[in-house]
Order: C-alpha cells, then sequence, then structure tokens
C-alpha cells in the first residue's frame, strides 16, 4: 500500500491535470498554476482548476490542504496578511484579477464572502448591516437601500423574520439568523460569485440546514463555492466537488461522481476516511 | 517538594499562620483605603467651608481681604485642557490607528515604543522642555506654552487606549468589510473605529481626568495668574497652580482657598473616573489616571 | 461575453486613493510622536550642556548647591530622590502586594465586594499629586511627627535613622506619601501578574495539603517573582517622578544624612522651586541637567521594570 506521500508525488508528476481541459458547463472561475503561501512556507502549490457558473461546488480536504487559502485568494483577502504571497493566474469571466492594473477593492465586489463564524457588524441595525456594502460604499438613495435590504434579506431566507425588526442590533440575533444576515449582506452588494468559508461549521442542525436549502436555492442566480469539511453537506447541496490535499487539487468532478466512484486513490482514502 | 516542607510543626501552628497572614493582608487593604477616605474627608471638610456661589464666579481678592473666589483657576483650566485636547486626542488617535492598522510596520514598533517611553517621562521634565521650545523664545508664560505641556502628557495615553481599543476589534470584522468590496480606509474609520468607540472615548476622557490634576508641567509654562484669562500669550491660572502656589503661602485665607479649589479638583476628578469605569462596566485593563 | 473586468474597473494602482491618505495622516502622527521624544532628548541635553561642559561627571557628585557662588552639585537630590524611592517601596511593596493578593487571592466568591474595593484603590490613583500634597502638608505631617516622629526620636534618638529632632516635613513623611502614591500601581501590576499566574500551580499546591497562605508563599508568589520584582521598579519609577506632593512635605533643604527626620530635597522637587527663579543661565542649565539625570533615571528603571515584566507575562504591554 502506498503512503499519502507516494500518492501525492506520484500525482503531481503525472501529466494528466485533476480536471479535464473540456469540460461540459460554462467557466465562471478559472486559476492557472495558482501558488500562494506565508512567507517561505506554500501552502498552495500549482491550482489549475475551472469552476463552473450558477453551480455549488464544493472544496474538501483534510486540515490545513490549503482550501481556505485557495477561496481567499479568489477574493484578493489572502494578500492581505502581511507576509502573504501569491502567484499565477485567477481569471474571472476570462480576465485575471490578478492583472497589475486591476483593483482588489473592485475584484470583491463581484466576488463576495461569507464566513465561518457570522461576523455581523455590531454596532449597526439589522437594516444597516444587510445595507452596509452599498451605504459605506457611497450609495445613499434610500429607495435603492431599502430595496436592496428587502431583496437581499429575501434572498437570505431571513425577511421574514425580521421584517419588524429591522432597527434592532445585528447582534440581537441567534447564530443561524446571524450567518443568514451575514449571507444578506453580501448578496446586497450584487456579487457574481459568493465564496463560503465552512458557513455553517459554528451553527446547529436545524440552522444548517436552513443555510443549506437558501443556497441551492441561490445558485441560479450565483456562482457557489463552499469550503467544508462535511461530506454529507457536499453530497446534500454541491453540484461539483474539489478535493485538495497538501496544497494540491488531486480529483475534481461532480460530487455524485467523486464520492461513489473517485478516480484517484488519495480521494478515496479519504472519502472512506483513512485519513483527516 | 518533599513533603517535610510543608509539615513544620503541628498542622494548629500552620493554620495560625495562615490565620495571622490573612490578618496581615487585611490589614494592608485597609491601609490601602485609609488614606483615600481621609483625604477625600478632610478635603470636603476644610474646602467645604469655602464654597459658596462666589467662590466658583469671583476672581480672587488680595491676601487678608475675605471674599473672593477662584473662577479665574477653574475657567483657566477648562482653557488649557480643551487647548491641550485639540492637539493631543488628533495625534493620538492617530497614532494609536497606526500602531493597531499597521503594526508590521518599523515605524509603528519604534513609535510605538517611543509612546511608551513618553508615557513614563517625569512631567516636570516636559514642563522643563516647553520651557525651552515656547516660554524663552516667546518671552512670556502662556497658555499655549501649558496647552502644549498638557498635551505632550496626553498624546501616549491616548495613543495607547486607541490602540489597545482598536486591536480587541476582530480581525473577521474587518475582513467582512473587505470581503463587501470596502476600501481599507472606509474599513478603519467606520467599522473599526465604530465598534472601538467606547475604548476610545474611555481613553480621552482618561487623559483629561490626568491632564486637569498635573501641577508641575505648568509650573514654568502657565505661570499661574490672578485674573481671568485675556490672551493665549499671556500667564493663565489653573486649579493645581492655584492649590500649590496658595497653600504654600503662610495666609491662612488663601490656605483656605487652597482647600476649597483642592474639593473642586478632586470632586472633578473622582465624578470623570467613576463615570469612566462605569462607561466600561470593568476594571479597565488599560490606563489608569496617573499619580 | 462581456466582462465587468473590461470596463471601466481597471484602475492604475492608486497612489493617492483614501488608502494612501489614511496610512499618510496617521502614520504622521506616528513620526510626530518619534520626533517628540527626539526632540525632548534634544533640547534637554542642549539646555544642560552649558553645566554639562562646566562641571562634567563631578556635577553627579557634587554636594554643594550655592547659586550665590556660582557651584552646583546634584549629589543631595539625588540622594533625596532614592531615598524617599527606597522608603516609598519598603512601605508600598507589601501594602500594594497585600492587595493585590487579597484582590486575587481571597475574594473569589463575592465579586461585587472585590469590584468595589479594586475601585477603591485604583481611585486613589486619580488623586491629584498635588492634593496629596496639600494633606500631606496640613494633616499627615503633624500627625506623624506627634505620633510616629517624636516617640521614634525620644526613645530610639540613638539610632542615625531617628537621630534630627523631627520637624514633620522630612525625608519621612515624604516617604509616607509617596508610599501611598504607588500603591495603585503596585497593586494593579501585582494583580495582573498573579492572575497570569496558571491555576494548576495553585492546585497543585493544595492538593500536597497546603493551607491557603502555604499555596501563596510557596507556588504563587515564586511563580509571579520576577514580574512581582518588576512591579516593584515601575513603582520605583513612579515615586522618582514624582513632584508635587514631595515638595509641600519634604522641607527641601538639600542635605545628605541617614536621619530620616531630617528636611531633604529631591531632583524633582528643586527644580520645581527654583527654576522659575534661576536668575543666569548657568543656574538654569544646571537644573536642566538635572532634569536630564531625573529623565535618565527614571528612563533606566522603566526599561528594566519592563525587561521584567515581560519576562513574566509576555507581554511589553503592561497595565498602568
Amino acid at each position: 500500500m502506498e503512503t499519502q506521500e507516494e500518492l501525492v508525488r506520484s500525482e503531481m508528476e503525472s501529466s494528466e491535470s485533476a480536471q479535464p481541459k473540456q469540460v461540459g458547463f460554462t467557466v465562471k472561475v478559472e486559476t492557472r498554476d495558482l501558488k500562494a503561501g506565508f512567507g517561505g512556507n506554500m501552502v498552495l502549490k500549482g491550482i489549475d482548476s475551472r469552476i463552473p457558473e450558477n453551480r455549488i461546488t464544493a472544496v474538501m480536504g483534510p486540515s490545513g490542504c490549503g482550501k481556505t487559502t485557495f477561496i481567499r485568494c479568489l477574493n484578493r483577502l489572502h494578500e492581505l496578511t502581511p507576509g502573504a504571497t501569491v502567484e499565477g493566474m485567477a481569471l474571472l469571466d476570462g480576465e485575471d484579477i490578478y492583472d497589475k492594473t486591476v483593483d482588489p477593492v473592485a475584484i470583491r465586489r463581484r466576488i463576495g464572502m461569507v464566513f465561518q463564524k457570522p461576523n455581523p457588524f455590531p454596532t449597526m441595525s439589522i437594516y444597516n448591516n444587510a445595507v452596509a456594502g452599498l451605504a459605506l460604499n457611497g450609495v445613499k438613495d434610500k429607495k435603492v437601500l431599502n430595496r436592496a435590504a428587502e431583496d437581499s434579506l429575501r434572498g437570505a431566507y431571513l425577511w421574514d423574520e425580521v421584517k419588524d425588526k429591522l432597527s434592532a442590533s445585528g447582534a440581537s440575533l441567534s447564530g443561524g439568523q446571524q450567518q443568514r444576515l451575514c449571507i444578506a449582506r453580501a448578496l446586497a452588494v450584487q456579487p457574481e460569485v459568493l465564496l463560503m468559508d465552512e458557513p455553517c461549521s459554528a451553527l446547529d442542525p436545524t440552522a444548517t440546514a436552513k443555510i443549506e436549502e437558501l443556497i441551492t436555492n441561490l445558485k441560479k442566480d450565483y456562482t457557489i463555492i463552499i469550503v467544508t469539511h462535511n461530506m454529507q453537506q457536499a453530497s446534500r447541496v454541491a453540484d461539483y466537488t474539489a478535493f485538495f490535499y497538501l496544497g494540491k487539487l488531486i480529483e475534481f468532478d461532480e460530487t455524485a461522481t467523486l464520492f461513489e466512484n473517485p478516480r484517484e486513490e488519495l480521494t478515496e482514502r479519504y472519502i472512506t476516511g483513512k485519513f483527516g | 517538594m518533599e513533603n517535610g516542607d510543608l509539615g513544620k510543626g503541628t498542622y494548629r501552628r500552620r493554620h495560625l499562620f495562615d490565620r495571622i497572614m490573612t490578618g496581615f493582608i487585611f490589614l494592608a487593604v485597609f491601609v490601602a483605603v485609609l488614606p483615600l477616605v481621609l483625604i477625600v474627608a478632610d478635603v470636603v471638610i476644610q474646602g467645604g467651608a469655602e464654597l459658596s456661589l462666589d467662590f466658583f464666579t469671583k476672581l480672587p481678592t488680595p491676601v487678608g481681604i475675605a471674599g473672593g473666589g477662584i473662577a479665574n483657576a477653574i475657567q483657566g483650566s477648562a482653557i488649557l485642557v480643551g487647548l491641550a485636547s485639540l492637539i493631543a486626542v488628533p495625534i493620538g488617535v492617530g497614532a494609536g490607528i497606526y500602531f493597531s492598522e499597521w503594526p508590521e510596520s518599523r515605524l509603528s514598533a519604534i513609535s510605538s515604543f517611543m509612546n511608551d517611553v513618553l508615557a513614563e517621562f517625569p512631567s516636570i521634565t516636559i514642563g522643563i522642555f516647553v520651557y525651552i521650545i515656547i516660554v524663552l523664545p516667546t518671552r512670556t508664560f502662556s497658555a499655549v506654552a501649558g496647552a502644549v505641556a498638557l498635551s505632550i502628557i496626553m498624546i501616549p495615553i491616548v495613543a495607547r487606549t486607541t490602540e489597545e481599543s482598536l486591536k480587541i476589534v476582530p480581525v473577521s470584522l474587518r475582513e467582512a468589510s473587505l470581503a463587501l468590496g470596502i476600501p481599507r480606509w472606509k474599513t478603519v474609520l467606520r467599522i473599526v473605529i465604530s465598534t472601538g468607540r467606547s475604548g476610545l472615548v474611555t481613553g480621552v476622557l482618561l487623559a483629561i481626568a490626568r491632564a486637569t490634576g498635573e501641577t508641575a508641567p505648568l509650573l514654568f509654562t502657565a505661570f499661574g495668574s490672578g485674573y481671568f484669562f485675556n490672551s493665549l500669550w499671556s500667564p493663565i491660572a489653573a486649579l493645581p497652580l492655584t492649590i500649590y502656589t496658595y497653600g504654600t503661602s503662610p495666609y491662612s485665607d488663601w490656605i483656605a482657598k487652597a482647600w476649597g479649589a483642592a474639593l473642586v479638583l478632586v470632586g472633578f476628578m473622582l465624578i470623570l473616573n467613576l463615570g469612566v469605569k462605569l462607561l466600561i462596566g470593568r476594571r479597565y485593563a488599560g490606563v489608569r489616571a496617573e499619580i | 461575453m462581456e466582462t465587468g473586468l473590461t470596463t471601466a474597473r481597471k484602475v492604475r494602482p492608486r497612489r493617492f486613493g483614501g488608502d494612501q491618505i489614511l496610512k499618510g495622516l496617521v502614520g504622521a502622527a506616528a513620526i510626530f510622536v518619534v520626533l517628540l521624544l527626539i526632540a525632548l532628548g534634544v533640547e534637554l541635553t542642549e539646555g544642560a550642556s552649558l553645566s554639562l561642559t562646566t562641571f562634567g561627571p563631578g556635577f553627579l557628585i557634587g554636594t554643594t548647591w550655592d547659586p550665590v557662588h556660582e557651584i552646583f552639585g546634584a549629589l543631595p537630590y539625588i540622594y533625596g530622590t532614592l531615598l524617599t524611592s527606597a522608603l516609598a517601596l519598603l512601605i508600598g511593596l507589601p501594602i500594594g502586594l497585600g492587595v493585590a493578593i487579597f484582590l486575587t487571592e481571597k475574594v473569589r466568591g463575592s465579586k461585587l465586594f472585590g469590584y468595589a474595593l479594586g475601585t477603591l484603590v485604583e481611585l486613589l490613583a486619580a488623586v491629584p499629586s498635588v492634593i496629596y500634597g496639600l494633606w500631606g502638608l496640613f494633616f499627615l505631617s503633624p500627625v506623624l511627627k506627634t505620633y510616629v516622629e517624636t516617640p521614634l526620636h525620644a526613645y530610639l534618638g540613638f539610632v542615625p535613622l531617628f537621630a534630627s529632632v523631627p520637624f514633620g516635613l522630612d525625608f519621612f513623611t515624604a516617604g509616607i506619601i509617596l508610599a501611598i502614591m504607588i500603591i495603585p500601581t503596585v497593586s494593579a501590576v501585582s494583580r495582573d501578574i498573579l492572575n497570569a499566574v496558571p491555576n494548576s500551580q495553585r492546585e497543585a499546591m493544595y492538593s500536597l495539603g497546603a493551607t491557603h497562605w502555604e499555596v501563596i508563599r510557596r507556588s504563587v508568589l515564586p511563580y509571579a517573582r520576577s514580574g512581582i520584582f518588576g512591579a516593584t521598579i515601575l513603582g520605583l519609577g513612579r515615586a522618582v517622578g514624582e513632584t508635587m506632593a514631595v515638595t509641600f512635605v519634604i522641607g527641601n533643604t538639600p542635605r545628605i544624612t541617614a536621619s530620616l527626620f531630617s528636611g531633604g530635597y529631591t531632583l524633582s522637587a528643586v527644580i520645581a522651586n527654583e527654576f522659575a527663579e534661576a536668575s543666569y543661565p548657568l543656574y538654569v542649565s544646571a537644573l536642566i541637567e538635572i532634569g536630564l539625570i531625573l529623565f535618565g533615571l527614571a528612563l533606566i528603571i522603566n526599561l528594566f521594570a519592563r525587561l521584567l515584566i515581560w519576562r513574566m507575562t509576555r507581554t511589553t504591554r503592561f497595565r498602568v
């Protein structure tokens, strides 16, 4: 039985990439030889990937495999950590977001993010949280803001629960509600891609179910990439799954195929619980 | 550690020793709190007699003549601390923001270290400094000099508390804001500062308390005066200066005024400090008003 | 397919954008702090230069301070500062530590009581120095003179410490006032340090059958030793820089003597009293040099304290 190391090395040497170049979907986000790390330590060791538009793609792998770093590279959040390094290309609709002429702030309006622990702004009301991305970027028209608040809160399946207390503090909501508020906040900016970093890991099963239902509904309008360590969640929600290991993309396929009939041995080991 | 160490004598003797030491500790607490009680009592008793409407509204009368008040000192302190705040708050908050948001830069490390050194500077030497750079060239004691001296004392306090308040704001809030496509400067000014604002306000209030109580740096900058404020470039009165000058004089009516002024000053300090405590609820692990 | 990126989003990395402006402004404030400190050092040294060149290192050991004959020596003031500060520590440290032990070890149960007590001790620090002075002059000094100094002198006058005829305005009273003033500092820092001692240390001792005091003395205090030492030095730093309270009660006569009941003088007090009256450049310069010595002393002490506390709590920012 080959060790993990030998398997990874043989994968790296093989000329076949983890994802065939011809795919049956429209590519929204693509990375080419994306490398990223901190100081001298490389976390992502050259990722080639193609993420489908208007689908949910799960990113999975054991701790330390680089999945969070991967999505933080996609909204250019990774580079804000002191000492962080990024190389390679990440393309949104075919254009490199790391091009020197591109403004990272603009990218982040097109690629939104929801974090692991709900983080509504504590000094703002529910309403102000929802429209924060617009209001703080200079949108003043009350009608526009009200519309955005309602639309995004509806889209996050939160409207009915908060419509009568929009001026209450964002922190007064339960954990699950707070996370939906954060989703609404991200949606209000009308991004094209939504990155989600283990959004349900701090929530109870009921809240999780609600959010999974909501995400499934969102994919018709957004491209969603969700980092998760929960295989059941991935099989419930994701159309496609990417399996990362030690900074490499090992396999990318339709979720059902990846779980039932993985091509790579490493993938199979992970799924059957033989490690991480 | 062997069992023998703890077995000195019988258990009763050790227990007795434990009781005695506990007694000493209670004694220490008593001795620590006693002066505060005595001081406040003394100030209230001696100073209370002086309080009257006149005391707060009139100028001091010449020695030997009854009546008069310390209105000029109250006004002077307000002006000095107000001016000092105008200088110290922007600089202190600015430096604090820099230390908190750009901690990895070399300037941050050097400046925050120097800020700490500045905080421990004996306040009388700051008075000397301001004397050299302002009083000498302008050939006059002045409100400006006094305010500058006080601002130098306030800056480190404001900077330190600002830094600490902003550092407590979780990284994930900053990231949430940035992830929405809000530029960094707006993230700092609107999100981070508003989340940390109670700490910031506390810091400014504590700095004001400290500045109001300082005497040494005003001795040869503001210098003190028997009259109301008349210009930024002439000497100005202040509560602590009045207390010092009158308290060390040989005249009993001046000494009485000193006690009255002391009551006003202590009252202000205690109210401000207690107010700050209430504002933040628990012991603020940061700055205390200075000695 | 139209890509949003090609339309109007492309922008050169902004050199004068909001980010740069903010960083520039607050960075300027940080630079200002550095410049301020440098200016302080430069001006003080320059102001003292006349005296430095006139008297050289002899200034530090010179015992004569004679403005009339233009002879200046700082030793009596250095002595006074060190003596009063040492006294302050001798008394203030055990009390401050006792309060800290009380608040961290003994008041586990009643949160409100501990909080109220802690507040009272902290309020000691809120009292301005000049008011300590006033109180010291009119209340503490006569009390100490009558009930402590006179009896001590009467019965133990042969001991050099108590040899002078007590007058009340002396090293002793100044030391006591300083002790009271540093109690909040020592207590606050000690509290932080004692809280930093892990509970496992205490529990290990308790499980060996120790009484509460033994736990404190044998496991908590030794663990916290260097931090408490640091708190001590910090208190020393405060005491050294203290001006107003001392000026009221120390007697303001430059004297080097072992007797605690003798009048004395400190570095800060002489500046406070004589600076405004210094009538010629050498006099002023000598006083500025005193200020420089004072600053140097405070700086060394505080750096040392910071080092000690850092070793204990791994933070360079201590709670003062």
